[in-house]
């Protein structure tokens, strides 16, 4: 290669490292702010090396699944609320809204809403969150025993 | 070793390949779109929690996947524009930005027409649709930056310059979902290990990816040769070849 293209060549390969490493570095400071959503159990214990916990009335995000069995349903309104775990503290979640299609006990999803209490959260927005999984009915009946129907949720009056 | 490449730094040998090039970029396309859509959308199975809602990843998956590949491509053409100087790579990086930002538009508003009924919001500010977006701005800004520049040479050195900028921004999506929490699920097609997607879903899925890729390279070819020509509008054999078309 001759010396004036080794030269250019440098001048990009440079430039490539360079932008790599500056962004890099300010991708690593913002790691934490960058997630969309807390878990349950960062929530409880504290997120990040200096465990900081979000202060009751703080806005956020929470993710997490939902506990099955956990989901209330009140019969008159559509005030619902259930419990989100991870991977060990639960958090509960209140919520007056319409579901989404995909909300069901034992799926992931992500509420966004006002702490009220240590492990309270009012929420005014709930997303399913789908895991990357697809296969047609048949084979998630055979493969992880998933009948194919509207999941039942527990009625506070035990409808 | 590199020898037999350097006929086509000219002009006309490059259009003369474009020429001969096109037509199976054409047959694949068109082949594998119809086999790919009629068996996706008509005859895969249904998902079992998504149901038919799932069907758009016959196209998003495929508009994502190669708005990844048509940016890589780009850049790895502005690196020959830059190191070598040839027009014609110069050329490909121009071709290429308008055809990547249709896909990468594509498969944001096929997202956000998924998002609305399986996790109940057009839009979340999550990493990978927030790196995506910036990506389609990655194209634009490539675009606008080349017609920006009056003078045409220096329009391709800045326009380059920027595209290989922007490659930080190709692992950052890849890795989004693995990186940070999102909404968006993780990845399902590399996802080696474990069988994430049935095969009755996976080769229809397959057929449209290599479709989509017919069709970004049938487009870019397509546009690459209306730039070398418009370039080259003054040079003989432009004018022979309009004199006897």
């Amino acid at each position: 290669m001759n010396p004036r293209r080794k030269k250019r060549l440098l001048g990009v390969v440079a430039i490539v490292f360079g932008i790599g490493a500056a962004i890099g570095l300010v991708l690593y400071a913002l790691q934490e702010n960058i997630n969309l959503f807390y878990t349950p159990s960062e929530l409880i214990e504290g997120k990040g090396p200096n465990k900081e916990k979000p202060h009751i009335g703080q806005k956020l995000r929470i993710g997490g699944m939902v506990v099955p069995g956990s989901v209330i349903r009140d019969e008159t309104s559509l005030q619902v609320s259930f419990t989100l775990i991870d991977t060990g503290p639960l958090v509960t979640i209140k919520y007056q809204g319409i579901l989404p299609d995909l909300f069901r006990e034992g799926q992931g999803i992500v509420a966004q809403g006002v702490l009220i209490e240590p492990n309270v959260i009012e929420a005014f927005e709930v997303l399913a969150k789908h895991d990357e999984e697809y296969m047609p009915a048949e084979v998630a009946e055979a493969v992880k025993g998933i009948k194919h129907e509207k999941p039942k949720y527990n009625l506070e009056s035990g409808n | 070793m590199w020898k037999w490449l350097h006929p086509y730094a000219k002009a006309d040998r490059a259009y003369q390949l474009c020429n001969t090039l096109l037509p199976y970029f054409a047959v694949i396309t068109v082949v594998f779109m119809i086999i790919g859509w009629i068996w996706g959308l008509a005859y895969a199975p249904a998902d079992y929690q998504q149901k038919d809602s799932y069907r758009i990843i016959f196209i998003h998956v495929p508009s994502a996947i190669l708005s990844m590949g048509a940016y890589s491509s780009m850049a790895i053409a502005a690196v020959i524009a830059l190191v070598w100087q040839l027009r014609n790579a110069e050329l490909a990086v121009i071709a290429i930005a308008p055809v990547g930002a249709c896909v990468t538009a594509i498969a944001l508003i096929t997202g956000a027409a998924w998002g609305k009924p399986m996790w109940g919001a057009w839009w979340v500010w999550d990493a990978r649709l927030t790196s995506e977006l910036i990506l389609l701005f990655l194209y634009l800004g490539v675009l606008s930056l080349y017609h920006a520049f009056e003078d045409k040479k220096a329009a391709g050195r800045a326009a380059s310059i920027l595209a290989i900028v922007g490659v930080i921004n190709l692992p950052i999506i890849h890795f989004s979902v693995e990186w940070w929490n999102t909404l968006h699920q993780g990845a399902t097609i590399t996802k080696f290990d474990t069988k994430a997607i049935d095969s009755s879903m996976f080769w229809p899925l397959m057929v449209n990816i290599v479709a989509f890729a017919g069709f970004v390279g049938m487009v870019t070819l397509m546009r690459l040769k209306n730039e070398i020509l418009q370039r080259e509008k003054h040079r003989p054999w432009v004018r022979q070849l309009l004199n006897r078309g």
